[in-house]
């Protein structure tokens, strides 16, 4: 039988997965075990399968994914930390017709930015918001973030969250889902094959209702580990997550066409 | 002649946004300009140009809106009082790092802090020297009558988007509240998506296939590129600050003594002139309207021609002076003189501030 080289195994017809053009060769500033960069995947994914490449502005926020334009290979604007929901609305009320998501971690989303939240889901802002949960501030050397666990550890809460003295963890995605402005609410991970289809599914449900014009903002969560700032490996964080982070996080769809699911 | 119409300062800039071209305006109400966003919500600019009108939850969304259409190439406005401005500092040094145009007014009210919501012209620090953090500037226009409410407007949005630059018409309670004969300008149409798209290539309108992306960011982790987008940065400003000074002056060719003034200072010692002419004082007024740039060389021109003494009149405790005292550096004397905290002094006050502080010396 004759070997087949290299060179003759690498051609179209063969092809079943390639990288989505619409993510950029840089390599990712994320730590390996990361899940920012699989979030940035099935988001431009979703942005190539739908054709809104030539359509999508995105935000870009403050935090580990600051620098997230330098992986989205489409239109990116950099916001001011804690403001992409005003920035995406700046844009979106003068570019009705385009597309328009922020892209943004937990401090950002619920520490800072949360007025700038909670108004544009007030409002019902034609936009796409991904909130990144990862219960700490990664990028800045891991201290506690509004989503931090009681008792867990951060840089700023090295003996664990103690709730009397540093407030409870905020559930962002419960609170926006009360808001008549949202549209589609639901939380989701990208741990396992199964969970990052299922965010990939909710991701382009999100797209797809600012594509047809429905009445309000959609909004995904997607609760990732943090393996460095926990000061765990990966799989370790993986396992953690599960254990401890879903149970007061729990996934799946909160919101569907502007209903709250029972 | 265009349309006349006797308007308060505030309604004068609304208007005066709508026919300007204006694709947005993103306000937060705050004593004593809520008439800008009240007089653009009940003109429904929405049907007269497609111009958008929004009130944001906060100063702080209203400049971030401002940011995030300005960078997709809109036309886009703002506009608050003093400590409606502090709270937009942030996103004006995001706006000067990712060199964005807008237009912004300031109707400057006394403070610090809540202060009081009476005029003052407090805010020149904040205006001229940065506001917010790094080494930026803006274009800063200062109207002395509602007429250049309007006009300033117009001429605000020319010199943003020639630049790329945040541009502040720096008014105060007096001028925003006080009603005048005003002139507008014929509107100017709006321009259409495919325009925008063509003209301005580095805003964020969606990335066509096989193009390179936009990117609006103030943000760059290697120092050496940053230092050379500073570089850059100050290139511009040494342009600007060689080509768009702008001054009035009022008697001041035989001048000997001579008042320094912007907004409705400016107004009061025009009168305080004609008070010390009756009097014999040769006085003069030297009446900025760019407040950066600042006028300097041509004070200092000014100075070399024999005049005595230079009053600067600002509602402050004393801020425009420096810039006048480095630039006429010791030619003649420099004072100040001016009520704050919310008072407005008197063309009579004026006068005799100059009589105290530089004539009788």
């Amino acid at each position: 039988m004759a070997t087949v080289t290299l060179q003759e195994i690498i051609k179209p017809e063969n092809l079943v997965y390639k990288k989505t053009d619409l993510m950029t060769d840089k390599a990712l500033s994320y730590c390996p075990g990361c899940g920012h960069g699989t979030a940035h995947r099935i988001t431009m994914e979703v942005l190539e399968e739908l054709g809104m490449e030539e359509n999508t502005i995105g935000v870009a926020p403050v935090g580990c994914s600051v620098l997230a334009y330098e992986f989205m290979n489409i239109d990116m604007t950099q916001a001011a930390h804690g403001r992409a929901p005003a920035v995406a609305t700046g844009i979106k009320r003068v570019w009705p017709n385009k597309i328009v998501f922020t892209y943004q971690g937990d401090g950002d989303l619920a520490a800072i930015g949360t007025a700038e939240t909670i108004h544009a889901c007030n409002r019902g802002e034609k936009i796409v918001i991904i909130f990144v949960n990862n219960g700490i501030y990664g990028m800045t050397g891991g201290q506690m973030a509004p989503t931090t666990l009681p008792g867990m550890k951060s840089s700023t809460s090295p003996y664990g969250r103690e709730v009397e003295m540093m407030g409870n963890p905020l559930k962002m995605t419960e609170l926006v889902a009360q808001l008549p402005g949202t549209y589609f609410v639901s939380r989701q991970a990208v741990h396992t094959p199964t969970a990052v289809r299922r965010a990939k599914k909710a991701i382009r449900k999100a797209f797809e209702n600012q594509r047809d014009n429905k009445p309000g903002l959609s909004f995904v969560e997607i609760v990732s580990n943090c393996n460095s700032g926990w000061k765990m490996t990966p799989t370790d964080a993986n396992k953690w997550m599960e254990d401890n982070m879903f149970p007061f996080y729990p996934l799946g769809d909160i919101k569907m066409d502007g209903q709250l699911l029972k | 002649m265009g349309e006349l119409k006797l308007m308060k300062g505030n309604e004068a800039l609304a208007e005066a946004a709508i026919r300007a071209g204006a694709d947005a305006y993103f306000g937060y109400p705050i004593t004593p300009q809520s008439e800008v966003i009240e007089y653009l919500m009940a003109e429904k600019p929405w049907e007269r140009t497609g111009m958008v009108v929004l009130q944001a939850e906060s100063e702080v969304a209203a400049i971030n809106m401002v940011y995030g259409a300005a960078g997709a190439g809109k036309r886009v406005m703002t506009s608050s009082s003093s400590p409606g401005v502090s709270l937009k500092q942030e996103g004006l040094s995001y706006i000067a790092g990712s060199e964005l145009p807008c237009v912004y007014a300031n109707v400057v009210r006394g403070g610090p802090g809540l202060g009081t919501i009476q005029p003052s012209q407090a805010d020149y620090f904040q205006s001229t020297k940065g506001g917010g953090h790094g080494d930026y500037r803006q274009i800063v226009l200062a109207p002395a009558s509602v007429q250049e409410m309007s006009d300033f407007v117009k001429l605000g949005f020319e010199l943003a988007f020639k630049y790329r630059i945040a541009v502040l018409i720096l008014s105060d309670g007096v001028i925003g509240q006080m009603m005048e004969k005003v002139e507008l300008f014929d509107p100017i149409p709006r321009m259409t998506d495919d325009e925008i798209v063509e003209k301005y290539p580095w805003a964020t309108t969606g990335k066509k296939k096989g193009t390179a992306r936009r990117i609006i960011t103030s943000l760059d982790l290697d120092s050496h590129k940053m230092e050379e987008h500073n570089h850059h940065l100050q290139a511009k400003y040494k342009t600007i600050s060689e080509n768009e000074v702008r001054y009035e002056l009022f008697d001041c060719d035989d001048a000997e003594y001579i008042f320094v003034a912007y907004g409705s200072s400016a107004r009061i010692a025009q009168k305080s002139v004609q008070l010390a002419r009756a009097k014999g004082i040769k006085a003069g007024l030297f009446r900025l309207i760019s407040l950066y740039p600042f006028p300097g060389k041509e004070m200092a021109a000014l100075c070399k021609k024999g005049v005595k003494g230079w009053l600067a009149v600002e509602m402050s405790a004393g801020q425009m002076v420096e810039d006048v005292m480095l630039s006429v550096k010791g030619c003649a004397k420099v004072a100040h003189y001016g009520r704050y905290g919310g008072i407005v002094h008197s063309p009579e006050e004026v006068l005799h501030a100059m009589e105290e502080k530089i004539i009788g010396e």
